[in-house]
């Protein structure tokens, strides 16, 4: 990361930018100020910010900035081809399934090319962008995959693509998760996929369909970029890992729980990790109004519970499953929660700094 | 030629002034305004062409009946508003 990169802070009324590092953290300038911008990223190859605006009525909108945010474009967005007639797909209330664009919860540089762009949307479409974001196309293999359509709303009503990992190894090489709707992964740069889920258990369908891939629904997936074949996953379940390049999952029991939705990994330390538990599924709130950060350094055999400059009491935040990101310097992180706190380190967690009290509802923290 | 007015909460993002464009159905009406305004199509309708979710449409008083094709009847001096509905958003 530059000394100079934003951490881009998108809320339900506006887009924040924020400059410095640790306690000097400021929010230097607001951008769509009253709009609700979903995610914003830097693509780090040429600066160029995408931000994710969700109009309600008027529809899901991109922007592009080429000059770090003094002036945007509006850009094409994904568009859904139209349905076969006679094609079956219903979603999980037995209705039509609209193929229509009705949400992007992830955006990632396609990095074996200059200015392409994966797009993850909602309901389920992989989208790719060979120029900028100036026309997208379906990633047809994967939505034409016979389960997909058995695909179903887990954060959201609709299914949806939020996680996107683009392999270091090989950038043709990239793994999807779905909630919910499993982890994919293609080798031919989208042309094939694979479900990668052996491992994983889901405890909110009958038995017997437990372990099926399209039935997991993980919250969030990162992978490793200094040893890629290791991954990390906050599941509605728990926390899983891979340690063997997708082969399998093994789960990691965390006291007092596991439950959470985001999920970071150190840029160098394949075995550190950060989660931001939340109560349960059943109480989507902080165990005993406290705010803390779970950090392991080992592979997740134990954790640090950091709660240093975090609050300890009436606190009720809960932190999405885009809203905590780590800096490619690996030692600055940021969290923001949906009662618009949001928080840096630059100590790797060991003591937090609150940048904002007051924001709207925080649903993405993106480091440029 | 139907006049064509649109909700003031567009204009905020896209220029979309009051204008008369013409056409037998709504949906050929909208067509042609968006002829001349392209980037307002994607904030009335979808990519499949329905009007979008939490925008309403009448035509001489009359809400849209059709708002997957916009099949509706345009007379030769109707008056076509496209609002926000008050759900959504």
């Amino acid at each position: 990361m530059s000394t100079d990169a934003p951490l881009l802070v998108s809320t339900r009324k506006g887009l924040f930018e924020v400059r410095g590092r640790g306690a000097a953290a400021r929010i230097a300038r607001a951008h769509f100020v009253g709009d609700n911008v979903t995610l914003a990223i830097v693509d780090r190859r040429d600066g160029a910010w995408y931000v994710v605006l969700d109009h309600g009525h008027f529809g899901v909108k991109l922007h592009r900035s080429d000059d770090g945010g003094a002036t945007f474009t509006e850009i094409a967005v994904p568009a859904y081809p139209p349905k076969p007639d006679g094609f079956v797909d219903k979603d999980m209330w037995g209705k039509d399934r609209e193929w229509a664009l009705k949400g992007i919860w992830a955006l990632a540089p396609a990095l074996d090319a200059p200015g392409a762009l994966w797009a993850g949307t909602l309901p389920g479409g992989l989208f790719r962008s060979d120029d900028r974001g100036a026309t997208w196309t379906l990633c047809e293999a994967l939505w034409h995959h016979p389960t997909r359509v058995k695909w179903n709303g887990g954060g959201a009503d609709h299914a949806a693509i939020h996680s996107i990992c683009v392999d270091p190894r090989d950038p043709r090489c990239v793994v999807v998760a779905v909630s919910s709707g499993g982890v994919w992964r293609t080798r031919d740069a989208g042309a094939s996929w694979t479900p990668h889920t052996v491992g994983m258990k889901a405890g909110y369908v009958p038995p017997e369909q437990a372990e099926w891939p399209e039935n997991q629904d993980p919250h969030c997936v990162v992978q490793s970029p200094s040893d890629p074949t290791v991954f990390w996953c906050q599941h509605h379940m728990g926390i899983w890992r891979s340690t063997d390049d997708l082969a399998s999952w093994t789960q990691i029991v965390v006291e007092p729980t596991s439950f959470g939705f985001p999920v970071a990994v150190h840029p160098r330390e394949p075995a550190t990790a950060w989660f931001v538990p939340a109560h349960s599924d059943q109480k989507r709130t902080l165990i005993d109004g406290k705010v803390m950060v779970n950090r392991t350094r080992d592979g997740g055999q134990t954790f640090t519970a950091l709660r240093a400059g975090l609050p300890q009491e009436h606190a009720y935040d809960l932190v999405f499953r885009h809203a905590l990101d780590v800096a490619a310097d690996g030692d600055q992180l940021a969290f923001g929660s949906s009662t618009g706190n949001l928080w840096v380190t630059d100590d790797q967690g060991d003591r937090w700094h609150q940048v904002a009290g007051h924001l709207p509802p925080i649903y993405a923290v993106r480091y440029g | 030629m139907a006049i064509v007015a649109f909700t003031p909460n567009l204009q905020r993002h896209v220029p979309s002034p009051t204008v008369t464009a013409p056409g037998a159905t709504v949906r050929e009406v909208l067509e042609r305004v968006f002829v001349d305004n392209p980037r307002l199509r994607g904030y009335v309708v979808d990519e499949q062409g329905a009007l979008r979710k939490h925008m309403a449409v009448f035509v001489d008083g009359q809400q849209l009946v059709d708002r997957a094709a916009q099949s509706d009847a345009v007379g030769p001096s109707s008056e076509i508003y496209v609002m926000q509905a008050l759900s959504g958003g």
